[in-house]
């Protein structure tokens, strides 16, 4: 009696598996096409893809491959810059005046010529729609007013711009270099404003393009984009446009995939020609693995922990001093950090001009117990750390509670969303806020600002660099330095005082620099001339050939 | 209700009539309710949140200036009443507002979403009901024996391993050792331009077009997630049915219906699993909803952009038109559920009718 429902049963399962095996007999290896580079990379920060609004890391590599700007960094040497769309340049006596020379026949990848106009209109969009990273231009002196006469086109061919002060040459062309810099297609881009009512806000009639732009595409690089759909998937095609080199390869395809095993096991397979997001784990077997290779670069990110300086035990100067004594530097450098990041103690990344490789810092429990004491906390005392819940943030935070535990330091972990703890950093109600910090721009004054200046340190203050950050009222010869280093014209010079400034920093500051990021990536042995740059936006593709 | 027998037939109808007008309206009522508290729960939620909404639209990055213009334009310096009431007048004529994380309307995100998401869960929940149900039986009919045993351990396991790490190790085997199916997302890159789906459900898609190497790759692709889940849901209604049909196996019917002679099929699948099949409706759909929010650690393993993985995302980084519309949608599909179910539960239950 009970065999008939065996018999159901055996029917169901070998249906099943027969239909299983029908369907998944399956070639013996999966392999992307020849022509085409397929990523796996969490590209879920893209948010715009206009190049006067995107502010986020994975769109300043998609743009850097897609877009052509007036100069771009150096790649072999990123403390220089080299024309891209600009053939030369010259910097007026005053050092207020830049004249770029255009190369001749350039094309968008539309077909419309590239002229001295797009140039201006690019920055003319960028100022007026006054986006997150616009300041990166306006503080050149640069307002709505003004652009057309700061920013303007002399003739088809050349382009000049004004700015306010005598800046440090290096300084303004570092600041081209960065994503706000791409030069749009004016003539494609008029074609698809939006008409806007002007308002208190915002005063002009139309948007520039920027609803269009958010995923449409006006540029003139090695590769054009097709399309981009978030948190799926960015296909770039090649230019066949562009003035330069054309590309090898025909497309590249950055697929969305957070998972660092997920991108591993589709790296093994084939699925995938490069693993953008591996974690040591992953990357230690990548590396192992005959048919894969490996590539790293440091970035200019830097992790450290700040002590807010409201907190009266966190603003005594040698409490300071006395946690830059409780890291433990080695540990964190070969345990947690390895592969994807380098002990790092001053403010400017490697590779940025004026970097300081100094880590006097080590572990010392009893030096400093010594600092403690000499502060009245010889007993410690308590205090809290707002820890974003990733790695490998978390695993820092909890060696830094061990080893202040030593010295009798009870530190407690407050772990958070990393957008829910820094609003609170924002808001200046934390204790101790442990994160990361990455450049604005290729410029040592994107990391010298955020970490030196502070004009205002009042709870109204308007400028909120993490100084400002952690209430720390910075010295004013400091703040004066950092912007005197603006203007210095040798870049030499230049570089000196920055290291001058990490130096105090270092040693007088709330800020503890614990290290820099290492960008890492898995390929399969058939990529070739894949490299990673200093920053993403020198994260190039188009000199990736497949095999 | 009951009808006296004496009212007229005009009056009857009548009072039928009248009967279902207050039915529907019961149910407009529920629903609009339903609507508003999930949405006022939802969207005072989303404000009260240690997150500064326009951190999430601009990054750590942006200039104050910029900061205070985008905080004025996007409503947030009004009092929370006020947010609330206009966010819902947009909400009535269709507007839900544009994602912060991905600038599409949001209506439109989820159109795009939800197809994902809907064909995944229906196929775990087809293969779950298909080997659940009968694994249920088997295990019932034969309480104690081997297979009892046997079915019971696959619940359990189903039930207590984490998702994530099953995943994972499916992926393993599956995909990076034997190669029988497809990884990651839901369709091959090859097909990503020479295929364009009109449904969004990419099996229907690709049959209805008579694409069959499209149909292939898909169907490599959804099976491993699809099967999880279904492995999943499994474990719950093998379980569920295997209790059910303790209960039915032991009632007296059963004994008389063997008193007569009739097959031990028969009895079994004619008579026990018919009524065990009322409650079971439910479990199956409860299950099938569940499925249908988006299963988001299997989404992020398998890269499926699915419904579960939007609007996680969009929470983590407090975007509330996202999320409000996310949670509209899945309000809806339960509600659905929940009416289908009723509707499937009347015509398996006659008594539900003859009141």
């Amino acid at each position: 009696m009970m065999h008939s429902l065996n018999k159901h049963v055996r029917m169901l399962t070998a249906g099943a598996a027969m239909s299983l095996i029908l369907m998944a007999a399956a070639p013996a290896f999966a392999e992307t096409p020849a022509d085409t580079l397929v990523e796996g990379w969490a590209i879920d920060d893209i948010i715009t893809m206009d190049p006067g609004e995107a502010f986020e890391l994975s769109t300043a590599e998609v743009t850097a491959n897609t877009y052509s700007y007036l100069v771009r960094l150096d790649i072999n040497d990123t403390s220089k810059v080299v024309g891209d769309l600009a053939e030369s340049w010259t910097v007026s006596d005053d050092g207020l005046t830049y004249t770029f020379k255009m190369k001749p026949d350039t094309k968008f990848a539309s077909g419309n010529p590239v002229t001295a106009e797009d140039v201006a209109y690019s920055i003319e969009r960028v100022v007026k729609l006054d986006k997150s990273p616009a300041f990166i231009l306006t503080q050149f002196g640069l307002t709505g007013d003004n652009v057309t006469e700061k920013a303007k086109a002399t003739d088809a061919g050349t382009f000049t711009f004004t700015v306010d002060k005598a800046y440090a040459p290096s300084f303004v062309l570092n600041c081209l270099t960065a994503t706000v810099g791409a030069v749009v297609d004016k003539k494609l881009v008029l074609e698809h404003v939006a008409a806007v009512t002007p308002s208190a806000e915002y005063k002009y009639d139309n948007d520039f393009g920027n609803e269009w732009l958010k995923t449409g595409y006006a540029g003139s690089g090695a590769f054009k984009l097709r399309e981009w759909r978030a948190n799926e998937v960015v296909v770039m095609e090649r230019n066949d446009n562009y003035y330069g080199e054309k590309t090898p390869l025909a497309r590249v395809i950055y697929r969305h995939m957070k998972e660092s095993s997920g991108q591993r096991l589709a790296l093994e397979a084939g699925d995938i020609d490069v693993a953008r997001n591996l974690e040591p784990g992953d990357f230690d077997a990548v590396s192992k693995n005959a048919e894969l290779a490996t590539t790293n670069a440091p970035k200019g990110t830097v992790y450290y922990f700040s002590l807010n300086q409201k907190n009266a035990n966190l603003a005594k100067p040698e409490v300071a001093e006395a946690f830059k004594y409780l890291v433990d530097y080695d540990a964190i450098g070969s345990t947690l950090i390895k592969g994807i990041g380098e002990i790092h103690q001053t403010f400017l990344p490697k590779g940025v001009l004026g970097e300081l490789p100094e880590n006097p810092y080590k572990m010392d429990v009893a030096k400093a117990k010594e600092l403690l004491a000499k502060a009245g906390l010889a007993d410690g005392f308590s205090v809290t750390m707002d820890v974003r819940n990733t790695q490998p943030i978390t695993g820092i935070a909890e060696s830094i509670q061990q080893t202040l535990a030593q010295a009798n330091i009870k530190m407690e972990i407050i772990p958070g969303d990393g957008k829910q703890t820094l609003t609170k950093y924002r808001n200046r109600t934390h204790d101790i806020y442990i994160g990361q910090w990455g450049q604005d721009y290729f410029d040592p004054n994107s990391n010298a600002e955020t970490f030196t200046v502070n004009p205002d340190n009042s709870d109204e203050g308007k400028n909120k660099t993490l100084a400002w950050r952690n209430t720390w009222d910075v010295p004013k010869e400091w703040t004066e330095e950092s912007k005197a280093a603006l203007l210095e014209k040798d870049a030499t010079k230049r570089a000196e005082m920055y290291k001058d400034l990490q130096k105090k920093v270092l040693e007088k500051s709330p800020f503890v620099v614990i290290f820099q990021q290492t960008e890492v990536a898995g390929l399969r042995g058939n990529v070739k001339g894949f490299k990673l740059g200093p920053s993403f936006d020198t994260n190039y593709v188009f000199t990736v050939s497949k095999d | 209700m009951s009808i006296p027998e004496t009212v007229p037939t005009a009056g009857r109808s009548r009072a039928r009539a009248n009967g279902w007008a207050k039915s529907i309206l019961r149910f407009l009522v529920i629903i609009v309710t339903t609507y508003l508290g999930l949405l006022a729960v939802t969207f005072f939620i989303g404000r009260v949140i240690p997150i500064d909404p326009v951190l999430a639209v601009l990054g750590d990055r942006a200039p104050a200036h910029v900061v205070e213009r985008t905080r004025e334009l996007m409503g947030f310096n009004k009092p929370l009443y006020e947010q609330f009431y206009i966010y819902v007048r947009d909400a009535l004529t269709g507007n839900f507002g544009t994602s912060v994380l991905t600038t599409n309307p949001v209506m439109s995100d989820i159109r795009r979403v939800f197809p994902a998401t809907l064909e995944l869960a229906t196929l775990g929940t087809i293969i779950g009901s298909l080997i659940g149900v009968p694994l249920g039986v088997l295990a019932a009919v034969k309480r104690g024996s081997i297979a009892d045993q046997i079915v019971r351990v696959v619940g359990l396991v189903g039930y207590s391993v984490p998702i994530f790490w099953l995943a994972l190790l499916s992926l393993l085997f599956f995909y990076a050792k034997l190669r029988w199916v497809a990884y990651p997302g839901r369709i091959d890159i090859v097909y990503e331009y020479s295929f364009t789906p009109i449904t969004g459900l990419y099996l229907l898609d690709s049959l209805w077009q008579g694409q069959w190497d499209v149909f292939r790759d898909v169907f490599r692709h959804i099976i491993l997630p699809a099967g999880l889940l279904g492995y999943f849901s499994l474990a719950y209604i093998s379980r569920m049915t295997r209790s059910f049909m303790l209960n039915e196996l032991g009632q007296e019917y059963i004994v008389a219906a063997r008193a007569k002679g009739l097959s031990e099929t028969r009895i079994i699948w004619g008579h026990a699993l018919r009524n065990a099949a009322v409650p079971l409706v439910t479990v199956i759909a409860l299950s099938y909803a569940g499925l249908l929010e988006g299963s988001v650690l299997t989404e992020t393993v398998f890269a499926w952009p699915g419904l579960g993985l939007y609007i996680t995302n969009s929470l983590q980084n407090a975007d509330m038109n996202a999320v409000l519309g996310g949670t509209i949608v899945i309000g809806s599909v339960f509600i659905a559920i929940n009416i289908l179910s009723d509707l499937l539960y009347r015509t398996l239950d006659p008594r539900t009718r003859a009141r």
